[in-house]
């Protein structure tokens, strides 16, 4: 293990998904660094690769995509690494926080059950009252009754069974969690609650979080650094405070402003004041991927591919309009 | 109201061009529907295909249990009649039982999920039981007793089939009109005031049927099979050949120890074909109806 | 063969979790089921009456069949049978004669009913239980390993083949085993006895009686299992196809599980509920499903008898085992159902 490299370095990451011959181009070209004790959020609609750039840290990726660049944890590359060794880093280096814990649990096992089957793959030998032990520290930790280690999930509530997914997750003191719309499921009361739960645990183990969101303002608040995807790509990256305050890209500043009322579920699929759908992967648009959409687009979009730029104030963005661009 | 009729109807075309795309991408489903059309071409087109003398105990043209010759390509049966003529007429039997009895079937099994799962209260409680009880009843013995009962015939073989096998749509019927009557298009005809007898048919009914349709292959294949097993047993049609009553002959008549193979391999494939048909067909249907199956088969 | 499940699944639960709804449930769930039986068993009660009574017109005439041929003799037979009383009557005679484990006579060989059946049991417990066991155990491997490699060459060509067994009359299919392998067809020796049960002379119950009677059982529980293994493993793959899909598989393998636990420590297990509740569906299908095969090997079992009381016809007799095969279906429906609450805590809250 090579401690001074970042925790997760994801260098040129293309993933493609193959199904009947076609290519379906999912995640195209994404550069993202998570450093111990930062919490960095992905922001995005639906469908722009951000769950599947979730999945490829612990290779999770369907068998049929096809991967390339690099996805380093620690300093090891995820992506080459032997299937014992992948066994060892899943959940003990990096967990994940499913959305939707009522599918992500299994439902015929006890919430317990599920926490001390993480801890033993890892950690063999533990006898059972030391497990019980550690599961009901856990459950406390997330703000749950240890005795809700025996109910099954069918009998929590929607937010009882977010807690467990991420008393789950925090079970192998792993140094790297990621959170895929953690609070997606949850109504706005429980989600603020969750979310005061899992950045809390973060801070105060040190470890380091990526934190998926298609709600811009929730990650604002958390994240130290936010990267803004469309369509299989980062379009703008920089402070979180910052990208939602005064968003540089066009569409970041649509999920700026994309959210008058949080838990209306059709907003996330259509940002407020951005009319079309996002581009079918297989069939992206010439230039700007996002043109077809721009509220600012201009005709040189749609025939220049614009890159990731520097701009003041350790910010990048991914339009020919911001910055130095044609006006 | 006319152009939503209209439109529905353009919509209800365009989802069976696509549907009928999706089912010919499925190639056992194309294999099922061509094993039936040769099935059903030939039970259609048996008198021309094949003398009906060739049925007549009296009159049969060969000796007996001949082996297959250039005369009689499947040989004769302990009468001396063609098997081949036999086979060709008994897919007139099993199609006509296995499709009467689905119909019967059908009819019970989507009046009885109708009205169990759209109607609701005591009544939709009582049919519920009433399906469960049906669906855990032994079939055979059933049967047995219902064709004992009601005598031998074409239609009572079918009737005791049918009225034995609709438990399973009458489940799937109900759960499906338990989930569409949930839906927003039914509450806007509640608020509008409509009959019951008009949401049922007109909104309930037409989201039903495909399921029903793709039901209905699956019961012709099991119907058919019931038959063969009845016909076995000696409670078919004694005035007709089947493919069971072949095979209920062939047994009896000591053809399996004595090597008389023509006599009872044919009728055992051509069962086998017809009801592998309707189940591949069934399958290619419900992977149409139901997007979540694709990429199984 | 009906082999659809008639559980209830009940709604998904409250969110309010109470510590005494986490335990218990399980108690009330069994007492619900309990008296869903005990209906099925009346309804079944009525049934057998009315089928064999009403539904006919005239018994003696339906189950003579015009072996009466003056009034005397018709006479005698309702007067031994109690049909000369008034319907309600009847019904109340049967009842209690049931409940005193009074099946009737035979017709035919003037031996109780109850006698007969209880004498038929064996056999065909042996059959039918040793194929379930057989099928259930390939059955499952089958349709495990064509789900975890669907599309694979494999799964599509033994799918194929469970489609196949699945359309053939499961009869013909001994039919065609006694031709081959017990009949001798051409250089193939006479390997296995074309039915019954014993050789003529053995004492079943020596050693060599128990091999004798193993030798004439293969073909029977060779068809018999595989008619149950191609039922099995097409259910056991569409099941373990629907979890397949499922989230908490991926949290499994995110967990660091070696793919193998993930598939039979989760997927399986979970699959296995519709496969468990079949097979012990199945198991009260033991009659109906021996009566075929039990005919074409001529094993005296209770599918034979009742094949005997259909050809008679025997009254009491085809009365006697409809109710023994409807109540196994009740009893193994109960079964079924208090296995799936244990394994799926959320049928039973």
């Amino acid at each position: 293990m090579n401690t001074d490299a970042p925790l997760l370095r994801i260098e040129g990451l293309r993933l493609t998904y193959h199904s009947d011959g076609v290519g379906v181009p999912a995640v195209r070209g994404v550069d993202l660094v998570v450093r111990r004790g930062e919490i960095v959020g992905v922001a995005g609609e639906s469908g722009c690769g951000k769950s599947t750039l979730a999945s490829t840290i612990l290779r999770l990726q369907p068998a049929s995509a096809r991967v390339e660049g690099t996805v380093e944890f620690e300093g090891v590359d995820v992506l080459t690494m032997r299937w014992g060794e992948l066994r060892a880093m899943r959940w003990a280096g990096a967990s994940i926080v499913f959305q939707g814990a009522l599918h992500s649990l299994n439902p015929v096992q006890r919430a317990g059950a599920q926490i001390v089957e993480a801890i033993s793959v890892h950690e063999p030998g533990i006898d059972q009252a030391a497990l019980d032990v550690r599961v009901a520290g856990l459950l406390e930790e997330v703000g749950l009754s240890p005795a809700l280690a025996t109910a099954y999930p069918h009998q929590l509530s929607g937010g009882q069974r977010q807690r467990v997914m991420i008393a789950m997750a925090l079970a192998c003191r792993p140094s790297l969690i990621v959170a895929d719309e953690p609070t997606t499921a949850l109504d706005v009361m429980v989600q603020a609650q969750v979310l005061e739960v899992l950045t809390g645990l973060v801070r105060d183990r040190g470890v380091g979080m990526l934190i998926i969101s298609h709600d811009l303002s929730v990650l604002a608040n958390l994240c130290d650094r936010i990267a803004v995807m469309y369509a299989g790509r980062i379009v703008e990256v920089g402070p979180g405070d910052a990208i939602f305050a005064s968003p540089l890209h066009p569409y970041a500043a649509a999920l700026a402003g994309a959210f008058p009322r949080i838990g209306d579920q059709a907003s996330r699929f259509a940002p407020a004041g951005l009319a079309g759908d996002p581009p079918q992967p297989e069939a992206l648009p010439p230039g700007c991927t996002f043109a077809p959409r721009c509220p600012r687009v201009v005709s040189e979009c749609h025939q220049v591919d614009p890159q990731l730029e520097d701009h003041p104030g350790h910010r990048k963005a991914a339009c020919i309009r911001v910055g130095g661009g044609v006006r | 109201m006319t152009d939503a009729a209209q439109l529905a109807r353009a919509r209800r075309r365009a989802s069976l061009r696509r549907g009928w795309a999706t089912f010919r991408s499925s190639r056992s489903g194309l294999v099922g529907l061509g094993l039936l059309g040769v099935f059903v071409f030939v039970a259609v087109a048996a008198p021309l295909l094949a003398d009906p003398n060739g049925l007549s105990l009296t009159r049969a043209p060969g000796g007996v249990l001949e082996p297959p010759s250039s005369e009689f390509w499947l040989g004769t049966d302990d009468s001396g009649r063609p098997v081949l003529t036999l086979l060709m007429f008994g897919a007139r039997v099993s199609l006509f039982v296995g499709l009467l009895a689905t119909l019967i079937s059908m009819v019970i099994g989507t009046l009885v999920g109708l009205v169990s799962g759209y109607v609701g209260g005591w009544l939709g409680q009582l049919l519920l039981r009433l399906t469960e009880w049906f669906l855990v009843i032994p079939f055979l013995p059933l049967a047995i007793v219902l064709a004992s009962v009601l005598g031998a015939s074409l239609v009572n073989i079918a009737l005791v089939i049918g009225v034995t096998s609709w438990p399973a749509t009458a489940l799937l019927i109900r759960s499906q009109t338990l989930s569409i009557k949930e839906r927003a298009y039914l509450e806007r005809a509640r608020v509008l005031g409509t009959g019951r007898w008009h949401q049922i048919s007109r909104h309930v009914l037409p989201n039903v049927l495909p399921m029903v349709f793709a039901n209905t292959t699956l019961t012709v294949a099991i119907a058919i099979l019931s038959e063969t097993t009845l016909s076995f047993l000696g409670l078919g049609d004694p005035t007709r050949v089947s493919w069971g009553s072949m095979l209920e002959d062939a047994y009896s008549v000591g053809a399996i120890t004595t090597g008389s193979w023509w006599f009872f391999i044919p009728p055992g494939v051509c069962v086998v074909l017809i009801v592998l048909a309707f189940i591949l067909i069934g399958q290619a249907l419900e992977t149409v109806l139901n997007p979540r199956l694709r990429g199984r088969r | 063969m009906t082999s659809s499940i008639a559980v209830e699944q009940a709604g998904s639960g409250s969110a309010a979790a109470g510590q005494s709804r986490l335990r218990g449930g399980y108690t009330g769930f069994v007492l619900g089921r309990l008296l869903t039986a005990v209906g099925m068993l009346g309804f079944v009660l009525v049934t057998n009456f009315f089928l064999f009574r009403v539904l006919p017109g005239d018994p003696a005439r339906t189950f003579g069949r015009g072996r009466f041929t003056t009034p005397e003799q018709l006479e005698e037979f309702n007067r031994t049978y109690g049909f000369g009383q008034p319907i309600g009557e009847q019904f109340l005679t049967y009842l209690g004669n049931i409940a005193s484990g009074d099946l009737g006579l035979s017709v035919s060989t003037r031996a109780p009913v109850s006698e007969l059946i209880l004498d038929r049991i064996w056999p065909t417990l042996l059959l039918v239980g040793t194929s379930t066991l057989l099928a259930t155990v390939l059955g499952v491997w089958l349709g495990v390993n064509q789900a975890w490699r669907r599309g694979s060459g494999f799964d599509r060509s033994s799918t194929m083949g469970a489609l196949t067994l699945y359309s053939m009359p499961e009869w013909w299919l001994g039919m065609v085993f006694i031709a081959t392998l017990a009949a001798g067809v051409g250089p193939l020796p006479r390997l296995f006895p074309t039915g019954g049960l014993h050789s003529p002379g053995v004492d079943p119950s020596s050693f060599a009686g128990v091999l004798d009677t193993a030798w004439h059982l293969t073909l029977p529980v060779i068809t018999l299992t595989l008619a149950y293994l191609a039922d099995y493993a097409l259910i056991m793959r569409s099941s373990l196809l629907d979890e397949i899909g499922e989230d908490y598989l991926t949290t499994a393998r995110a967990k660091g599980l070696r793919d193998v636990t993930v598939r039979n420590r989760h997927a399986v297990r979970n699959a296995l509920l519709p496969t468990t509740t079949l097979i012990a569906l199945n198991l009260g299908f033991v009659v109906a499903g021996a009566i075929t095969v039990e005919t074409v090997f001529s094993i005296e079992g209770l599918g034979l008898l009742a094949v005997e009381g259909l050809r008679g016809p025997d009254f009491w007799l085809l009365q006697g085992t409809f109710l023994v095969a409807s109540a196994a279906v009740i009893v193994a429906n109960l079964i079924a159902n208090l296995i799936y609450g244990l394994l799926d805590p959320r049928v039973r809250t």
